[in-house]
């Protein structure tokens, strides 16, 4: 999952960048959008998703942790339960309504630290360039020479289980990808003309870097981001299923997936369930990233 | 080129030797006292105290770092608390198992992914093309763990023509792919595998291919009157060395990335030794298997630097 080249893709991205921005460009992004019939479906299953996650407490029919000796994996409909019981007698339901918030919450929030943070240290290793930037790139070297998967089950192996260490574990693993690809949009923004003309007319480091570079660095910045979410959804709930993540009896789809598997000859329907979601949660960020790729003209 | 790959070799160096520090910095993240660690919990205390003085705990921690580099480089990367056996043996015969499944699902995946790719490119934009890419993008969507499991509950439970987990009763003392009896314990595993490098090689080949028949020299060779199949070669052969870059790089990904799969089926390789080793907290060998996994990624990308170098005329590095 994570081999999905985080790598790989950083370079090319920020090849595409330096185009002026010419008035109406998010006007013709969303002209596009508009009629990307694709990436708005996904985007609404995106918004579901979300939704029913943040009202899971309203929506949830049963405690997602109240167990039941009597009504352990139960079929798809039984009785009450629209989509069965786990080992323990829990709804089925209620804990996928429960498990999105933390398991969109474990796929969002890495991406959204690594973005700042990797961001700010790409922007100024590529502003100040220089030694700066060769000390900040290849620290992000040695990085990269951990497989995304191998990286974040040391960390977190080592740090042990909990929702905040997997956090940390998955925030550090993205770092390197998203600095990588701040840095080189800066660098190529950095010597425009427009730079130029701007630095010849006064303006200092930080109103340069916030009025001229910024704008051209967070085109490819936030489209890699979009990019890294499935992963990080995928690589969260893994990490969960090795016991590395949330606790239980928290719902989490990847720790639910794991706890069900003594389940599988029993209901094997009600055990896929969990991974149905995932999939259909990765699936959707890949594709509206995709789409929004397009939208914004931004090559991979 | 003889240049460029001393260049590029030496450039491993300074890599191989941070990763090193960070799994040096490893039993300084888990919680507690580092040595607490690398011991077992019933040492007696002037045992503790002599590993103490042993290891160099006692001294800064730069000099720990090359007290435990050189013993590193030496081969010894420490006794795994659980078995009482050194770390490295370990590490190495699962390394092994860890490789007869991702090499397998690789060449599997390029292969089809391959065809599939070619096929794509040149009928960019139709419904072929379309299939195959949504095939990518589901490929690179399902969380591998659970298509494993997926597979135990068609294979295994419902059909009852393949085992569920394990390696077989000879277990990893001789195992044999051209023996049907074994064999069969790895199909699953390496199915399951295949998925992500499939959906990467896939829309690799397919760019790259599709890249290659919109240059001017395919105008030159239809223009010349050469038949598809033929115009299509030449493509390929333009495409093949950066779709083979990307396959060496996935081998990579899965030999350090593969935790999960061997998780869920059992398969004695590094994924399921350090699986076991996170379970029981086994820093020392949990540390050991991330640095070997680490440098073999590193030895890996770095051979997949060399290969294209010298198969691909076009990349003149100087």
């Amino acid at each position: 999952m994570s081999n999905v080249g985080i790598a790989a893709a950083a370079p090319e991205i920020a090849n595409n960048l330096s185009r002026p921005v010419v008035r109406g460009y998010w006007k013709s992004v969303g002209h596009r959008l508009r009629y990307d019939y694709v990436t708005l479906f996904f985007l609404s299953i995106i918004l579901v998703i979300a939704l029913l996650a943040v009202l899971a407490p309203l929506l949830a029919p049963f405690d997602p942790t109240k167990t039941s000796m009597i009504n352990r994996m139960k079929p798809i409909g039984y009785r009450d339960f629209m989509l069965g019981t786990d080992e323990l007698g829990r709804d089925m339901l209620s804990r996928l309504l429960w498990g999105g918030r933390v398991s969109l919450m474990m796929g969002l929030v890495p991406v959204f630290l690594a973005t700042i943070i990797g961001g700010f240290m790409g922007v100024v290793a590529g502003f100040v360039g220089g030694y700066v930037n060769m000390a900040v790139m290849r620290t992000m070297d040695i990085f990269y020479a951990f497989p995304s998967v191998l990286l974040a089950i040391a960390i977190s192996g080592t740090l042990g289980g909990g929702t905040v260490n997997g956090l940390l574990a998955l925030t550090l693993v993205f770092i390197p990808a998203m600095c990588r690809v701040a840095e080189s949009a800066t660098t190529q923004v950095r010597n425009l003309d427009f730079v130029e003309a701007a630095r010849a007319s006064g303006a200092g480091t930080l109103s340069l870097i916030l009025h001229h570079v910024l704008g051209n660095v967070l085109g490819p910045v936030f489209i890699y981001a979009s990019s890294l979410i499935s992963v990080s959804v995928l690589l969260a709930s893994g990490l969960s299923f090795l016991g590395l993540g949330v606790e239980p009896p928290t719902p989490d789809w990847g720790l639910m997936l794991s706890t069900l598997r003594s389940g599988i000859y029993v209901q094997p329907l009600v055990c896929a369930l969990p991974g149905v979601v995932i999939f259909i949660t990765s699936l959707s960020f890949n594709l509206v990233s995709d789409g929004l790729r397009r939208a914004m003209d931004v090559k991979a | 080129m003889w240049y460029y790959a001393l260049r590029r070799i030496l450039l491993a160096v300074p890599i191989a030797l941070g990763v090193s520090v960070i799994c040096f910095a490893l039993v300084y993240l888990a919680p507690g006292d580092p040595l607490q660690s690398l011991i077992p919990a019933e040492a007696k205390p002037e045992d503790v105290e002599q590993i103490r003085r042993l290891y160099g705990f006692d001294k800064p921690v730069p000099v720990q770092y090359l007290i435990w580099l050189k013993r590193a480089v030496s081969g010894d990367l420490g006794v795994s608390l659980q078995t009482a056996r050194p770390v490295l043996l370990e590490v190495m015969n699962a390394l092994s198992n860890t490789i007869i499944i991702s090499a397998g699902a690789v060449l599997v995946a390029f292969t089809l992914a391959f065809v599939m790719g070619t096929v794509a490119a040149y009928h960019i934009g139709r419904p072929a093309d379309r299939f195959v890419t949504s095939a990518a993008v589901i490929g690179v969507s399902i969380p591998n763990y659970w298509l494993g499991i997926v597979l135990v509950i068609i294979f295994a439970v419902k059909l009852g023509v393949l085992p569920a987990t394990g390696m077989g009763s000879k277990g990893s003392t001789s195992f044999s792919l051209l023996d049907w009896e074994q064999a069969k314990y790895a199909i699953l595993p390496m199915l399951t595998m295949t998925l992500v490098p499939l959906g990467i090689i896939m829309r690799t080949t397919r760019s790259a291919v599709a890249d290659a028949l919109n240059q001017d020299f395919v105008e030159m060779l239809r223009a010349k009157g050469l038949g598809p199949a033929a115009v299509l070669r030449h493509a390929i052969r333009n495409a093949l060395p950066q779709v083979l870059t990307v396959m060496g790089l996935q081998f990579g990904y899965l030999v350090g990335g593969s935790i999960l799969v061997e998780t869920i089926f059992t398969w004695p390789g590094t994924g399921f030794l350090m699986s076991k080793a996170i379970l029981t907290r086994d820093v020392p060998l949990l540390q050991g298997a991330v640095l070997i996994l680490a440098l073999n990624f590193v030895a890996i990308n770095l051979l997949v630097d060399l290969v294209q170098t010298a198969i691909d005329p076009r990349i003149k590095r100087t």
